[in-house]
Order: structure tokens, then C-alpha cells, then sequence
């Protein structure tokens, strides 16, 4: 068993942004020169997360998704905002290869049955987002972690799996951003209780929080964010008017790190893993790598 | 077995990108996300028509039948848009016929994917589901969703390099590529198997070559530039044979 190491790029508008729990979002730079230089660096995958879209109606997001799918060559899973089986595949047009539903499934669980009828089980990701209750259980949210739903985030992974989602995104809203570590009974407890692959989100902040998502949290996949993206935005050289309108760029401007997080590569983080018994893929061919990244 | 109608060269050989004029057929019925196909096939220079229409096919160099989802309901959209003997046909043809995830599986006799199927009868055999895989004691999920490694099969160790001549020309053995699959295929005669793959305790066919039909279960579309080496080798050797039979 191989885990995937899977960036997720949080897109507001045409940037890459970062909060912490979902707040107080920093420009980091464009989501199209991220996704390349992780496609260059061995990332399995790419999340890409339309922050404002379940809030403020669309944008740009399909355009992006377009360029991206052009230079990568890697599965590309797009969320934020998805409605209906139709909004489902016009991202899939643009070149997304999973979707990502969260808010529209809580709200209408049918939505996941139909669409992973219409595309495929594999298509479709839903994304568990919870928050932990002071009784120790899990409670679901939506609209990017403002919305609380009374719906308990473990038996409502088990009912999406039995509607045909194909893989469990699941973020802990308190961990997200933070660099704490991911939220690993959180983990342990949705991974235990589906027969599909979960992806831990949410947390990391340094490579041994990886390890322990998978060990301990059992989880198939891990989403990376922080780690990953505060170091590539220091190689980053942008013209400050690019983002003078979209909000706060202090952190772009400073190419600051953030106190608990931190700075990684891919194949830093795939090192690590390989040299504590952890199965994953490693570039095979240098010279073939070097080739075909144009 | 040489195929009859293209040869695929050795990686040396196509470094070139082909002639734009090779155009690739991908067959649309209706599943899965057929544009990462059509993507990597345009990045190798291939002329590419997503297409559920059977004169459109019929007019193509080279046929990719790609696909997620379910086998019974696939096979159900190629009896209603009549390609199954179209499919049949150039099988048994110099056209190269590609099958890619669920497209491998559609090639078999039968599968037992929510009752038993009938597939294409392309090549013989049939399509099982994983049970219960397990590593090291732990239980493994189905789907497999990973990337997995490709290896030469133990009957074609004599041979030296077995991929040569064939789509997976140039890939390292143990090359990494990108799966998601819940079943996978068991060809009756073992020779055609060109490379497996292993999941938990289970050694599983991950790609096979009879004549001119190629097909593999990862996607090579979205297994980075180990993938796109695949539909290099594939663009390559169409136009090579175009360009010697033009001659």
C-alpha cells in the first residue's frame, strides 16, 4: 500500500490563499504555478478548493481548473460550492478528474448517489469537515467550516460511503491550518468505520504529523497545505500589482513562514515516510522526470 | 507474437513528438472523465475526436476506449450506440485498439461486477472484484487508490526486456503508475499479460497485449510523465506505420 501525498490549494479568485481554521485567509500566490511545481515534485494528487464559492456564487475557478489540467498530469480533484449533477460536470469538463462535495451532499444526501451514478463512484469525494463536541463525538459542517448541521460527522461518513462516494475527505476545522497535527481520533474513527480510502486533512504542520495520520489515524491519503506552501512561495517572484486588489498579501510581500509550521518538500516528506517503513511512490526515473516536465 | 500493423520502437525512438496527422479515437459512452484522455493524447501530438459515433471511429488511426464506472451499464451504452462489433472488428484488425481502467475489462468474456456480464470476448477470461486484499495484516480498501507499481510477469523473465516493442517501451520495471479500481481482469491464457501488479496478497494483471489491442488498468493519462511516455510510444509507432505505408 502506497499513501498519497496530496496538496490542497485553497483558491479565492484568481490566488492560492491559506487561513487558519478556514479564517483569516493570506494570499500565498497563483494556484497554477503551485499545482506545477508540486506535478514537478511528485505530488500524487491536487485539491483544489474554491473557498468563497458556496458563499458568493462563482468565478473564476473553472478557467483555472482548465490551465491546470493542461500541464498536469496527475488526478485533479476540484470542490467548493458544487450544487448539482450539472455543476459536477462542468467541472469535469474543465478537466477536474474527482469532485469534491460537501455542503450540497449534507443538504440533499441523494446528490451523491446520482452523481457518482452519472460519472462514477471514483469521481466523487465527500468532504467531511468537523468540529470536535465537548461529549467527544463529531459534528459535520458546511459553508467552509461556519455552518454547524447537528449531523454527527462518523455516521454521516458511513451513510456517504453507502450512497457511492468514492474516497472521504475529512478535515478537523479546528486543526486546519493550525500545525498542530492532524486530528488523528477523528481520523481513526471515520478510516475504521468505511470500506472506501479516507484522506486526513487538516493539521499538518510537520512531516511526523504524516506519519502519524497513517499510522495512527489510519487514513490512505494525507492533504498538505501549509507545510508544502510556505516553503514554494518563497521561489515564487511575483509583481505585487498581480494582488493589489485581492486582499491581504502582507505575507507575500514579507515571504514570511508561520510560527508552527514547518517547511517542507515533497520529496522531503516522501524520504521521511520511506525511511520509517511507510509505503509511497518515489520518482522512478530522474532523467524521464526531467524530460517531460515542460 | 510482432503485431501486425505498428511496432512500437524502443524509447530512443520517440523522443520525436509524431506527426500531428495521427488521430486517436476516444470513445465516448457516456462515463467517466474522457478529457484527461484527450489532454495527454494532444500533448504527445495526436489529433484526438471524443466520439460515440461509429463512422467517426472508423475514421481514426488509433481507438482508445477508456472508462470509470460501472461494467454492466458500459456495456449496455455500447450495445445501444452499436460499437460492440465495431470494436470487435478492429480488434481483429492493423488498428491499434487501446483499453484503458474499466476499457481493460470491457475487453474480457464476462465479468461478475453486480451480477455476471457478458464483455466484449476480446480476449478470454474474466473480471474479478478484490477480496479482502491484506497487508501485513491489515485489511486493504476497495477501490484500490494508489499509486502502484507495474512489474514484468514471471513467464516473460527470460526475455530479456518484455516491454520492448510494446507501449511500455522505456518504462523502468517497477515504474510507479496511478490506479483506482475496485476489479481487475484474469486473462485465460496467461502469455498475454504484459504486466502485473500487486495489491495486499493479491498479483493482478495491470496491463496486457494480444495483436494490436494494448491495455492497461492505470491510467497513464494521469500517471505523470511515466504515463505520457505510454501515449508517446503509442503516437509513435501509429506514425510510424502510417508514415511506412504512405511510402
Amino acid at each position: 500500500m502506497n499513501v498519497r501525498i496530496i496538496p490542497r490549494l485553497d483558491i479565492k479568485g484568481p490566488n492560492l490563499v491559506k487561513g487558519i481554521r478556514f479564517e483569516g485567509l493570506r494570499v500565498l500566490g497563483k494556484p497554477e504555478d503551485f499545482a506545477r511545481r508540486y506535478y514537478e515534485h511528485g505530488a500524487d494528487e491536487l485539491i483544489y478548493m474554491d473557498v468563497v464559492a458556496s458563499l458568493y456564487g462563482r468565478n473564476s475557478l473553472l478557467d483555472i481548473v482548465e490551465r491546470t489540467s493542461k500541464e498536469i498530469f496527475i488526478p485533479l480533484t476540484v470542490g467548493g460550492g458544487l450544487r448539482s449533477v450539472e455543476d459536477i460536470r462542468r467541472v469535469l469538463r474543465a478537466g477536474a478528474d474527482k469532485v469534491s462535495i460537501n455542503t450540497a451532499a449534507l443538504a440533499r444526501p441523494d446528490l451523491i448517489q446520482e452523481a457518482s451514478r452519472a460519472f462514477g463512484s471514483s469521481t466523487i469525494v465527500v468532504s467531511i469537515e468537523a468540529i470536535r463536541k465537548p461529549n467527544g463525538t463529531y459534528e459535520a459542517y458546511v459553508d467552509y467550516g461556519r455552518q454547524s448541521t447537528g449531523v454527527d460527522a462518523v455516521e454521516w461518513a458511513t451513510r456517504a460511503a453507502e450512497l457511492g462516494a468514492g474516497e472521504l475527505l475529512v478535515t478537523s476545522i479546528e486543526r486546519e491550518g493550525t500545525g498542530k497535527g492532524f486530528d488523528l481520533e477523528l481520523t481513526r474513527k471515520i478510516a475504521g468505520s468505511v470500506p472506501i480510502p479516507v484522506i486526513a486533512a487538516g493539521g499538518a504542520g510537520r512531516v511526523s504529523h504524516i506519519h502519524e495520520a497513517i499510522v495512527e489515524g489510519r487514513a490512505d491519503a494525507v492533504c498538505v497545505a501549509s507545510l508544502l506552501h510556505y516553503h514554494y512561495f518563497k521561489d515564487n517572484d511575483y509583481d505585487e500589482s498581480d494582488f493589489q486588489t485581492e486582499g491581504n498579501i502582507e505575507h507575500l510581500r514579507r515571504k514570511g513562514g508561520l510560527a508552527n509550521v514547518e517547511e517542507a518538500t515533497l520529496p522531503g516528506i516522501k524520504e521521511y515516510l520511506l525511511a520509517h517503513a511507510i509505503g509511497c511512490r518515489w520518482p522512478q526515473q530522474a532523467c524521464l522526470t526531467g524530460a517531460e516536465t515542460t | 507474437m510482432a503485431a501486425a500493423g505498428v511496432s512500437y520502437g524502443s524509447r530512443n525512438d520517440v523522443t520525436e513528438r509524431s506527426s500531428p496527422s495521427v488521430k486517436a479515437a476516444v470513445v465516448d459512452y457516456g462515463l467517466g472523465n474522457l478529457f484527461s484522455v484527450r489532454r495527454a493524447c494532444e500533448h504527445v501530438g495526436m489529433e484526438v475526436v471524443v466520439t460515440p459515433r461509429k463512422e467517426e471511429i472508423l475514421g481514426t488511426d488509433v481507438v482508445i476506449l477508456p472508462g470509470v464506472g460501472a461494467f454492466g451499464d458500459a456495456m449496455a451504452t455500447l450495445r445501444r450506440l452499436d460499437l460492440v462489433e465495431v470494436l470487435r472488428d478492429i480488434a481483429n484488425s492493423d488498428r491499434p485498439l487501446i483499453g484503458i481502467c474499466l476499457g481493460i475489462q470491457l475487453l474480457m468474456s464476462e465479468s461478475c461486477e453486480f451480477g455476471v456480464h457478458k464483455g466484449l470476448g476480446i480476449i478470454e477470461g474474466s473480471v474479478v472484484r478484490f477480496e479482502n486484499p491484506q497487508e501485513r495484516k491489515r485489511l486493504l480498501k476497495v477501490p484500490q487508490v494508489q499509486w502502484n507499481r507495474i512489474f514484468h510477469p514471471n513467464h516473460r523473465r527470460q526475455e530479456g526486456d518484455p516491454w520492448r516493442d510494446t507501449p511500455l517501451a522505456g518504462l523502468a520495471e517497477g515504474e510507479f503508475m496511478y490506479f483506482v479500481h475496485s476489479f481487475y481482469v484474469r486473462p485465460t491464457d496467461p502469455s498475454v499479460t504484459l504486466s502485473v501488479s500487486r495489491y495486499g496478497d493479491v498479483e493482478f494483471c495491470s496491463a496486457l497485449r494480444w495483436r494490436n489491442v494494448f491495455a492497461c488498468q492505470f491510467h497513464p493519462e494521469r500517471s505523470g510523465s511515466a504515463g505520457l511516455l505510454v501515449y508517446r510510444n503509442v503516437a509513435s509507432a501509429v506514425g510510424q506505420a502510417r508514415g511506412g505505408s504512405a511510402a
